[in-house]
């Protein structure tokens, strides 16, 4: 049963995370084209990282970073009478108060608490990957169109609102169906993150003899590591069926943009 | 200092099993920590290079495939490049660690007059042979993809001007249509082999046990971060040591990319850049 469970919780983080992965790539790649140095920069290494980092690297350090950040500000506001470090030898100290969540909190909490880790992780490396599709986007509208916005008298603002906006999207939607199936495929990593999610379940009810169970069953689990493989690959081609008719459904009526895009690769 | 060269002595080859058996446990200094994830290194280049050197042959061989008129072959190279591109690396690790586990332990032994070489089954269930192996495929499948795109692309008159010269078939892919997929495929390229790269930490994560403790970079930095329970450290090690090796992709891609666009006339040349288009 927790074995069926486990697919709704890879669903439920692929879209919980899709959203908020686009709202962190869309406020990337337009602060990447600010005029104020001090939102560009920080904008402009936030969506280059991808590149130079692998992905996990990120999900193995958001998710502990942002726990021991957590817990450190509640340790500083909660217990100001401790003092000395956090660290101390190889150990991370807090006082009881000042866990997250309260070692009193039902496993539930815990779980949740630990898949919203998970979420923040996948959402600041996809909104990276999504920032990168989404500034390549808003490069590739003409840019007499923008000037022809400048000329009419529009400002900043309404240039960008009014026609960078609309029409970056048939640009990205390319590169953000490739993004789809990338954050589908990445999703086995949850199991890194302590989750138990479908590749931790495959392990345990796959194999003969367990911590808590010997099953009756011989070394099952490259038969379950094969259902994974077959259920990513539908997965990943629905996606794909949605994703060209949407693509059609966006190009109808736009032979000019779609060639464009296509001579441009 | 002298303590710094002491921790490279021991742990600077420590991957590949040279230097102190015991990894450090009380009293983890950064140098420490430099020296062992720097080590862990070594695997992940042994892994990128090796996938990437054979992952290629055999990518364009699925590439001709799927653009050739058999149907049979064809419909291999269509569906082996389906199968590794829709489904996630870190499950083909697992499912080709159970399948290599199953398999019978038996041995081969090939004789190359040369030198004699023991085969033995249970490599394969070991790191270097059997995770190599599906990374090479892993490879293969998304560069075919690759590769396949730029032959649609080659231009249609220069193989019939190869033709009206009187080249034969081979000829003809070997001297026109291959440089001129590989000019094409060349920015693509570049970007699989820097995620290639960054998927080889994924080995150690998944199936593959790390014999004796000698695993790659991301295995030595997630150690160091579960013992001192501090991942401020070790993950940005880890990050300035892949930062560094994408630069030094980036750089001898770029100059290949230089090599083969070299005769096209300025504003004809292709800028490699990253795009993210036909990533993995």
């Amino acid at each position: 049963m927790a074995f069926y469970q486990s697919f709704l919780v890879v669903l439920t983080l692929v879209l919980v995370t899709a959203p908020l992965a686009m709202l962190f790539g869309l406020m990337a790649a337009s602060a990447s084209r600010s005029a104020i140095a001090v939102m560009r920069w920080p904008a402009k290494i936030y969506i280059a990282m991808v590149r130079g980092v692998p992905d996990i690297v990120f999900f193995l350090f958001v998710p502990l970073a942002l726990d021991q950040g957590i817990e450190y500000i509640r340790h500083r506001a909660l217990c100001s009478d401790q003092t000395g470090s956090v660290w101390q030898g190889n150990d991370f100290i807090v006082c009881d108060i000042a866990k997250m969540p309260l070692s009193s909190a039902s496993a539930w909490v815990h779980d949740f608490y630990g898949f919203m880790l998970a979420v923040t992780a996948y959402a600041i490396v996809f909104g990276a990957f999504a920032g990168n599709v989404l500034a390549g986007a808003m490069a590739a509208v003409p840019h007499a169109q923008l000037e022809t916005g400048s000329a009419y008298g529009m400002s900043r603002r309404q240039v960008y609102w009014r026609v960078l906006f609309p029409q970056m999207w048939i640009y990205a939607l390319p590169g953000l169906s490739n993004l789809w199936v990338l954050l589908i495929k990445a999703t086995p990593l949850l199991f890194l993150l302590g989750i138990q999610d479908i590749v931790y379940w495959a392990r345990e009810l796959g194999s003969a003899k367990t911590s808590a169970y010997t099953y009756p069953h011989p070394d099952w689990r490259v038969w379950y590591f094969l259902a994974l493989l077959i259920f990513y690959l539908f997965v990943t081609w629905v996606s794909e069926r949605v994703f060209d008719r949407l693509n059609r459904r966006f190009s109808r009526g736009q032979a000019v943009l779609m060639n464009s895009q296509q001579a441009g690769g | 200092m002298s303590s710094c060269l002491n921790a490279f002595q021991d742990y600077g080859l420590r991957a590949i099993g040279y230097g102190e058996r015991l990894l450090p446990k009380a009293d983890i200094t950064i140098c420490e920590q430099f020296a062992l994830i720097g080590s862990g290194l070594i695997w992940n280049i042994f892994f990128g290079i090796l996938a990437i050197m054979i992952g290629y042959w055999f990518a364009l061989a699925l590439a001709v495939g799927k653009m050739s008129g058999s149907g049979w072959l064809r419909g291999f190279s269509v569906g082996f490049i389906y199968l590794f591109r829709g489904t996630p690396l870190f499950i083909q690790f697992f499912f080709a660690y159970e399948l290599f586990v199953l398999l019978p332990k038996v041995g081969i032994t090939l004789d190359l007059w040369v030198v004699t070489i023991d085969l033995e089954s249970r490599w394969l269930t070991r790191a270097w042979l059997g995770a190599l192996l599906v990374l090479i495929l892993n490879t293969s499948a998304y560069s075919a993809e690759i590769f396949y795109g730029a032959l649609r692309s080659t231009p249609r008159g220069e193989v019939e001007a190869a033709m009206a010269y009187g080249m034969s078939g081979w000829q003809r892919f070997w001297r026109v249509v291959w440089p001129n997929m590989m000019r094409l495929a060349w920015p693509s390229y570049t970007n699989e082999a820097i995620f290639l790269f960054h998927a080889t930490t994924l080995v150690f994560f998944s199936g593959f046990p790390a014999w004796r403790q000698s695993g790659d970079a991301l295995y030595y930095a997630n150690y160091f971060a579960d013992k001192t329970f501090n991942p401020f450290i070790a993950y940005p090690i880890i990050a300035f040591y892949f930062i560094i090796f994408t630069l030094m992709i980036i750089g001898l891609f770029g100059w290949i990319n230089w090599r083969l666009n070299r005769h096209l006339p300025q504003h004809a040349k292709q800028r490699l850049s990253i795009r993210l288009n036909l990533i993995r």
